[in-house]
């Protein structure tokens, strides 16, 4: 994606673009605050293009319409907020159990329950990782920028028809209502780069949806192109149809595991802000990272060095790294705006207990002398 | 010739889950025998079924299936349908399934009036998870969940149906095969949202500690509790008290099916009509 363009628009805005650049050609969803304008905007744009957009009657309805467009074939959409998380969850689960394609954003506000509907949190990490019941493996992309609104909307859409399964993307209050120039990749880039779903192109008699190798996602063809089969979220053996045989069950799972673990460098993706001369480090993503990098800058004009590792997948974690970066440094400040979601998985990677961390889940965004100030703490 | 069934049917399947004498399959084979006679292709038809032993339905049969979650069997077929306006797409249901934790989708499967087909098989309690009160099972039966007798009002899918907007709305019982056979042929062929109350027998698990051990017990009762809307509509409100009408209870070819609606929406964006507005509709309110 070479070619880019500049463009004065929201975080929610450009997601919505995005989506239509990357392929999606079906919305479905329901209005929750600080996601509706993605719905507002793929209204407008979908129909246009001979897609469809319709806001269903509740958060399940939905995903359930998106997810069932997304069986039949086609790139999908929904976006909500963390309470629309909550309700769609059975259905996330249905769609990781059937391996179907579908990219869900969710603008994240304060909670838990209706908390705070027009202010900024990022307490929906956790929720993305397991979002409903059972084993699967979440694969969670995070936005750090208005640009990345965009790029990880788009990335969203190849990584889930690249791994057969729902794919998160995760913005913020902030960055969904900011409202500032972006340089994004142009539309054309972004169509030439599209890798669609695999599909099975041998006699219908001879196809097995499920029947791949135990590190690959299903190969769901299209619907009503000759290959009829089965979708179940009950446990399903090669052809799509329900069995409790018991190596069946096993290997099913472990798979849903192993056609993302095995293949993470194609997911992970971080940036490393002024961490090579660096003695401290901060571990922070999504719009925090802003407050975070300016805070930075000036505590460097002090002669400070601190750096930053942002995660920008947040699920699969960048585990590895962040171990290396544990056994680097001393002092390391975990920074979201939750009760430390991440922290946890910060602490797991690296080995060690003794983070530094700093939240908030006052509704409000950090500011650089939040961190300014618990830097010089440590 | 006796009628082939095993071309829509998955035969390395069977036999079914359903339970001996339970009136699923009944319904299975005149669901069959009517798309036969409508002639859809295999191809073009997809079946969404949801949890319950109605559940199964959609693994039975040769067509793109989807065995989906709890209720939500409309609001998945809507979008196959949506993205997919050219094809054919019949949901299957339960009581529970599609009245109880399904029911806000059924309202507004119905008001949307998008061309699909939902079978809701009505068997008047949870049969797959043992005897719990459904939103369909009478007053004062027995079951797991109310041992002492249920006192839950009973729901009339049909009368909810009609009250939401759905523009075909029948009901016929597994006691009929034909004349049910012939009801989903004409709700299949109705352009809009039908909706069908296929009464069924589960002497399993409603029968057996109501007094109707057997399946013809059930059916029986199925039989005293129905009667064509004909006759229906020339009863008392006494007589009709404890009574179902069958048949076609409402079809109405003039209102909008949604995906046509929605061809408009199209125009609208590409510039090739007007915005809409209240003047396209006859009703304004």
């Amino acid at each position: 994606m070479s070619a880019t363009r500049e463009i004065i628009s929201s975080g929610n805005e450009l997601a919505a673009i995005a989506s239509v650049d990357a392929g999606c050609m079906f919305f479905a969803g329901y209005p929750l605050t600080p996601s509706s304008e993605i719905m507002h905007v793929v209204s407008d744009l979908l129909p246009k293009i001979g897609g469809a957009a319709i806001q269903m009657e509740d958060e399940i309805a939905g995903v359930a319409a998106a997810i069932g467009a997304g069986m039949s074939g086609v790139r999908t959409l929904t976006a909500t907020s963390g309470p629309g998380i909550s309700l769609k969850a059975e259905n996330l689960g249905l769609a990781q159990m059937c391996e179907v394609p579908l990219v869900v954003i969710n603008v994240m506000r304060g909670g838990p329950s209706t908390g705070l509907p027009t202010r900024v949190s990022q307490g929906d990490v956790a929720q993305a990782k397991n979002p409903s019941h059972g084993d699967y493996k979440s694969i969670t992309l995070c936005a750090g920028n208005l640009a990345e609104c965009y790029t990880e909307t788009v990335r969203a859409f190849n990584l889930a028809d690249r791994f057969m399964q729902p794919v998160f993307v995760l913005l913020d209050e902030t960055l969904g209502h900011m409202h500032a120039k972006a340089e994004i990749p142009t539309a054309e880039a972004v169509k030439e780069a599209i890798v669609p779903r695999k599909t099975f192109t041998g006699p219908a008699e001879e196809y097995l949806p499920y029947g791949v190798e135990q590190d690959q996602p299903a190969v769901l063809n299209p619907m009503f192109t000759g290959y009829r089969y089965h979708y179940t979220g009950l446990h399903h053996d090669a052809s799509g149809f329900p069995t409790e045989e018991i190596e069946t069950c096993r290997k099913l799972i472990d798979r849903l595991f192993i056609k993302v673990e095995k293949f993470q460098d194609e997911i992970e993706l971080n940036e490393e802000y002024m961490v090579d001369d660096a003695d401290i480090l901060i571990i922070g993503y999504g719009s925090a990272s802003l407050a975070i990098k300016e805070a930075i800058n000036i505590l460097r004009k002090e002669g400070i060095k601190v750096g930053m590792f942002r995660p920008i997948t947040l699920w699969p974690s960048p585990e590895t790294r962040m171990h290396e970066l544990g056994q680097k440094f001393d002092k390391v400040l975990s920074v979201e705006l939750n009760q430390g979601q991440y922290l946890e998985e910060v602490q797991r990677s690296m080995g060690r207990l003794d983070i530094a961390k700093l939240t908030k889940t006052n509704g409000r965004p950090f500011s650089p002398s939040d961190i300014i100030e618990k830097v010089k703490e440590l | 010739m006796a009628f082939n069934y095993d071309n829509y049917l998955r035969v390395n399947k069977m036999p079914t889950l359903w339970c001996w004498g339970c009136g699923d399959g009944i319904i299975l084979k005149s669901f069959i025998r009517a798309v036969e006679k409508i002639g859809w292709k295999k191809d073009d038809v997809c079946i969404v079924s949801g949890i319950g032993c109605s559940g199964r339905f959609s693994s039975y049969v040769d067509f793109n299936t989807v065995h989906t979650t709890h209720g939500r069997t409309i609001a998945f077929a809507t979008g196959i349908k949506l993205a997919n306006p050219d094809k054919h797409v019949v949901c299957v249901a339960g009581d529970g399934d599609g009245l109880a934790i399904g029911g806000n989708h059924t309202i507004h499967g119905c008001r949307r009036n998008i061309d699909m087909t939902m079978i809701l098989i009505n068997n008047f309690i949870y049969g797959l998870t043992n005897s719990q009160t459904s939103p369909t099972t009478p007053q004062g039966m027995w079951t797991v969940s109310q041992k002492a007798g249920n006192i839950d009002p009973t729901f009339d899918a049909c009368e909810l149906a009609i009250a939401a907007g759905a523009s075909f709305v029948g009901r016929e019982t597994v006691n009929s095969p034909k004349k049910m056979e012939k009801l989903m042929l004409q709700a299949m062929e109705h352009k809009g949202f039908s909706f069908l109350d296929i009464q069924s027998n589960c002497h399993i698990n409603l029968g057996r500690k109501n007094k109707m051990q057997s399946a013809m017990q059930n059916l029986d009762w199925i039989d005293s509790i129905t009667v064509s809307k004909k006759k229906y509509d020339a009863m008392s409100p006494e007589e009709q008290l404890n009574l179902f009408p069958t048949g076609i209870l409402k079809q109405d070819t003039e209102v909008r099916e949604y995906c046509d609606m929605y061809d408009d929406i199209k125009k609208v964006h590409q510039g090739k009509r007007a915005k809409i507005t209240q003047d396209d509709f006859a009703k304004k309110i």
